[in-house]
């Protein structure tokens, strides 16, 4: 399954994130920020690629701040 | 036992208060926004969800704008100072507690200037003699929302509205009022809201915060202090994302765990339920004390008007042998003297001596209060 990851500036902004996807019924968790991506925060929300596109506009409309949304690799 | 005393912390706390301190020590330990691992997210949530509960109370949209710190007096410090520099002027009312004026009198001798406004004898503010304070122009109206002497409640709205028209930032201490009096901040033009965790919210001590509003620019307000996040961690500069801009070291994890409970056991009580409540107690001991000969009720005496903070003092007595009385031989347990605030009791006409306070809180009954007033009957008579 291909994976993405959403990066954050604050922990407080990622567990924001988490409870706006999870609560759209989306399947996301927090994990230590993968080390190929910025270190600005310690966690980041891994979710299912396919996903991307309603990740984005559901932090969009919840106004949540992110540095990025990444594909993972391999 | 009959404790009289919540204005300066409440007791008891609700059971879910201590599961919830005691739930994150057995079982979600980590430190909150450290490390990935799921004790440290787990801990973290906690704190988050804490964060959105104080929002939801407060009428804030973005839990991320909820700043937590120690108490009420630490949010007022870092809003005070972050904001004020020499030049700017504040204005504050006669009728505050130390944990403003004193901030207050130590920016004032590094070159800000202080304006306040007096307060009548029942602690109502005259909003004309603010619109004149506010024509020199100001960078902030500092006003507590409710006295924490003798309860009266200020009209915040219309202190907001006109501060607003003079281009000022309106700073509320609502340590008195969080949790028991209906606190919007968007409706109520509140731009910062310095709260405490241990009183009408049934947190632990060592628990507060201060909310900003959506006007305020962060960037315009320098941190108390600085230090580790967790957050941009490769950077020697504090971060200016919010909350972390003013939250650093290790947080209370435990003391947040149990604010947020406490706060979620405000909102499914309801604020309006616990008002209701406390206004009836109030009402009640407001009507029995003045009837007892000798006894002097300070405030409005109306328990619409006010918190369920009720000051008293009895002709030719000192307050401290009043309360010395009402604890050894009645159980009765309240704070006399000057609660942190001379100019309060300036203001009412009690400076130096203070006065006997009797505050309630949703746990306080009925009962209660008239064995309370049975217990200064017979304190006044011998």
């Amino acid at each position: 399954m291909n994976c993405g990851v959403v990066l954050f500036h604050t922990n407080s902004a990622a567990l924001r994130a988490e409870k706006v996807l999870q609560r759209a019924g989306l399947v996301v968790k927090l994990i230590p920020t993968p080390r190929e991506f910025s270190s600005d925060c310690g966690i980041a929300l891994r979710f299912e690629w396919q996903d991307a596109a309603r990740v984005q506009q559901l932090l969009d409309e919840a106004r949540v701040e992110r540095a990025s949304i990444e594909p993972m690799g391999g | 036992m009959i404790y009289l005393d919540n204005a300066a912390t409440s007791f008891p706390k609700p059971p879910q208060v201590i599961r919830a301190m005691n739930d994150f020590l057995e079982r979600a330990g980590g430190n909150p926004g450290r490390s990935g691992h799921r004790l440290s997210v787990e801990a973290g949530r906690i704190v988050y969800d804490a964060r959105e509960a104080i929002a939801e109370l407060f009428g804030a949209r973005d839990p991320l704008r909820v700043i937590f710190t120690l108490n009420a007096t630490h949010a007022l410090n870092l809003a005070l100072r972050g904001i004020l520099r020499a030049g700017d002027r504040v204005i504050t009312t006669g009728i505050e507690h130390n944990a403003v004026m004193r901030p207050l009198r130590a920016l004032e001798r590094e070159g800000v200037r202080v304006a306040v406004v007096p307060c009548a004898r029942d602690g109502s503010l005259d909003l004309s003699a603010l619109r004149d304070a506010l024509r020199l122009g100001a960078r902030l109206v500092v006003v507590n929302h409710a006295s924490n002497v003798i309860g009266t409640i200020l009209p915040i709205a219309e202190i907001a509205r006109r501060a607003r028209a003079a281009g000022a930032w309106v700073l509320v201490d609502a340590a008195q009022t969080a949790g028991v009096v209906p606190i919007d901040i968007e409706a109520m033009e509140i731009d910062l809201l310095a709260f405490t965790g241990h009183k009408g919210l049934y947190g632990p001590p060592g628990t507060g915060g201060l909310v900003l509003g959506e006007r305020v620019d962060a960037a315009m307000i320098e941190p108390l202090m600085r230090g580790g996040t967790g957050s941009r961690s490769e950077f020697e500069e504090q971060p200016d994302d919010l909350p972390d801009k003013f939250e650093c070291g290790t947080p209370n994890g435990v003391g947040i765990a149990g604010l947020g409970a406490g706060v979620r056991f405000v909102l499914e009580r309801g604020i309006e339920t616990i008002r209701a409540h406390e206004v009836a107690l109030t009402r009640a001991l407001i009507e029995g004390l003045s009837e007892i000969p000798g006894v002097t009720v300070y405030g409005t005496r109306d328990a619409e008007l006010q918190t369920a903070t009720v000051s008293f003092t009895v002709a030719n007595r000192r307050v401290s042998e009043i309360g010395l009385r009402l604890d050894e031989e009645f159980g009765v347990l309240c704070r006399v003297g000057l609660h942190c605030a001379p100019s309060a009791h300036r203001t009412i006409g009690t400076f130096p001596e203070g006065t006997v306070r009797f505050a309630s809180s949703v746990f306080t009954t009925l009962e209660e209060i008239r064995a309370a007033l049975d217990a200064v009957r017979r304190i006044v008579q011998v």
